[in-house]
């Protein structure tokens, strides 16, 4: 693992650690933060019960997701060499999504299957690959940018078939929940289910970190440094799609992290893209269990889906940095 | 002793025949200015040497073994390769671009062994860049640009050096710099080649210079052999002059010839 020079992994990891209890102390019951710690830790009755079994459980999710976004965001900016790439600008959470759709709407499995994230897992590798195919090939960014914005639709436009021909309303009930995108009323079995794939593909996309940082000089110098571009595609494109699908799969359609994240690393971690890749999985981490504690405190009478928060702050920047790269964003073969 | 060989290369691109049965030797200390029309098979003929592409036929040998099934690590040791107008993605600094050439050696941009350092501060002396180290990469003109490119593939140290097109972008002074460092590098006993078009450059830093037209070598040998006024109008359509000076010849391009 590259260890970067500045202390900004520890300073993340306070930050995450102060945001965690946050996360255990925001909510309609009203807990103290040395009530949460005991709960957390000892049997306080309910006290425990709304720690244990319902904050617990959305702040691990909202750790792992925005830690799986942020790290997939910054491998794919970083294997495009292209400060616009992430999963959510590839199409990747609505084909998710629409993976996931089929399986529900199919009514075969319940939405805590494992068949859940193995077809949001297809729809997302299906996108990723799709875009990284089309990219691939020297298009340049607005082709990227198209292509991903085409596959989005396909999938979306498949999720809405979907629900207007489903003969059944409770299908299209748990259709809706999936794409809202949300941390709310999650249980340890949400957590069970996504941790092995959001490790497994942390696994896959480190183990591309040292040819992610050859390949800043572009392929054909990449392989003329020993580094086998295909081989650390697959990894990246395979680990995007993996943690893409686990996470839609427990939390729905939740954007723009895997974006935002690796943007307000990168300054500080001297644009190396594989010393970027844990320092963006941390921020990732850290901004989604923040919007998620967000979403809990703005007030309103059901909760603000977060899903619907990051979009919201996720495209306005996707736009800001459109427009500050403007010029070498329409020269740069994507 | 380095021995870069051809041996019947033969390069596809899609359906098109790009380089037919080409057979040469490169040798070690020996500058070779790989010159020709553009189409001629010129950058295919380093791909294929630099092991980047695998031939359609005949295979591109160094020291007696196909490149093209050596170990990628062992490979981009012994042979490093500057590709025709790369990027730099990031705004990384100098030292750390120009330090992504010690990869092959296992060494770390930002934890470099002191041979690792060695290297880089002397390829970037080569280039006439020392006290760049610091500076962004992205934020330099692009002749520095194309120097810390070649710089990064100075530090690699191998003894095979291929470089596409390395002053193309260059201002003449910067010119003048780029190809005395790659004579350098054939000086301290590397076998290096290069991809130019300016044919007074090749003929004046050039030990051997290859002449490729229409996927076939056309001439290869010392450049007052192999630069003529006959060779230049038939392989690249132009009617020029062939002076002398310092007994190096210089190449004046006159006027297209018709036909062709």
């Amino acid at each position: 693992m590259p260890r970067p020079r500045s202390p900004l992994i520890p300073c993340l990891a306070v930050l995450i650690g102060a945001l965690s209890l946050g996360s255990l102390l925001i909510g309609p019951a009203p807990i103290t933060a040395p009530v949460a710690v005991k709960a957390l830790v000892s049997d306080q009755g309910a006290a425990s019960v709304v720690v244990r079994e319902i904050r617990l459980p959305r702040t691990w999710l909202a750790l792992m997701i925005g830690w799986i976004f942020g790290l997939s965001g910054a491998a794919l900016q970083g294997l495009l060499r292209n400060p616009l790439a992430d999963t959510a600008v590839f199409g990747a959470p609505q084909a998710s999504a629409f993976g996931a759709v089929l399986v529900i709407y199919s009514g075969l499995v319940g939405t805590l299957s494992w068949a859940l994230p193995v077809a949001a897992i297809l729809g997302a590798l299906l996108s990723i690959g799709l875009v990284v195919l089309v990219a691939g090939r020297g298009a340049s960014v607005v082709v990227l940018v198209l292509a991903g914005l085409a596959v989005g639709s396909l999938a979306g436009a498949g999720t809405s078939l979907a629900i207007s021909l489903s003969p059944n309303p409770f299908a299209v009930t748990e259709i809706v929940f999936w794409l809202l995108g949300s941390f709310e009323d999650r249980s340890a079995t949400h957590v069970l289910l996504a941790a092995p794939f959001v490790l497994l593909a942390s696994l896959l996309i480190l183990q591309a970190a040292s040819g992610l940082r050859a390949l800043s000089l572009g392929e054909e110098t990449a392989l003329s440094l020993g580094v086998d571009v295909a081989r650390l595609r697959g990894l990246i494109v395979a680990g995007a799609a993996i943690g893409t699908g686990a996470s839609v799969a427990v939390a729905g359609s939740i954007g723009f992290v895997g974006l935002v994240a690796p943007h307000l690393v990168r300054p500080l971690t001297g644009y190396d893209p594989a010393r970027t890749l844990v320092p963006a999985g941390l921020a990732g981490a850290a901004l989604l269990l923040a919007g998620d504690c967000a979403a809990r405190l703005i007030p309103s009478g059901t909760e603000v889906k977060v899903g619907v928060l990051t979009a919201l702050l996720g495209v306005p920047f996707f736009l800001w940095v459109i427009a500050r790269r403007k010029a070498e964003l329409l020269e740069t073969p994507a | 002793m380095t021995l870069v060989e051809a041996r019947s290369l033969s390069v596809d691109l899609g359906a098109r025949r790009v380089l037919d049965r080409v057979s040469l030797a490169l040798e070690p200390g020996r500058l070779t200015a790989v010159v020709g029309p553009n189409g001629a098979g010129k950058t295919s003929l380093l791909r294929a040497l630099a092991g980047l592409l695998s031939p359609a036929g005949g295979e591109a040998v160094l020291n007696g073994a196909p490149v093209d099934r050596m170990r990628p690590a062992e490979r981009a040791r012994a042979i490093a390769y500057l590709p025709q107008g790369g990027g730099i993605a990031w705004p990384l600094p100098v030292a750390e671009v120009v330090a992504l050439g010690r990869l092959p050696h296992g060494e770390r941009p930002g934890a470099l062994p002191e041979a690792g350092r060695q290297a880089v501060a002397a390829a970037l002396a080569a280039v006439g860049l020392q006290g760049f180290e610091n500076r962004p990469a992205t934020a330099l003109s692009g002749g520095e640009r194309t120097r810390v490119l070649l710089a990064r593939a100075l530090a690699t140290q191998a003894p095979v050096l291929l470089a596409d097109e390395p002053v193309a972008a260059l201002d003449p002074r910067h010119q003048l710099v780029v190809l005395g460092a790659l004579k350098d590098r054939a000086r301290e006993g590397a076998t290096v080649a290069a991809i130019l078009h300016d044919l007074t450059l090749a003929a004046r830093f050039a030990d051997t210079i290859l002449l490729l037209r229409q996927g076939q070598i056309e001439a290869l040998g010392p450049p007052e052999a192999v630069l003529t006024e006959a060779r230049i109008a038939v392989s690249f359509g132009v009617r020029a002059e062939v002076l002398r000076q310092a007994g190096r010849p210089v190449v004046v391009a006159l006027s297209p010839l018709s036909g062709t």
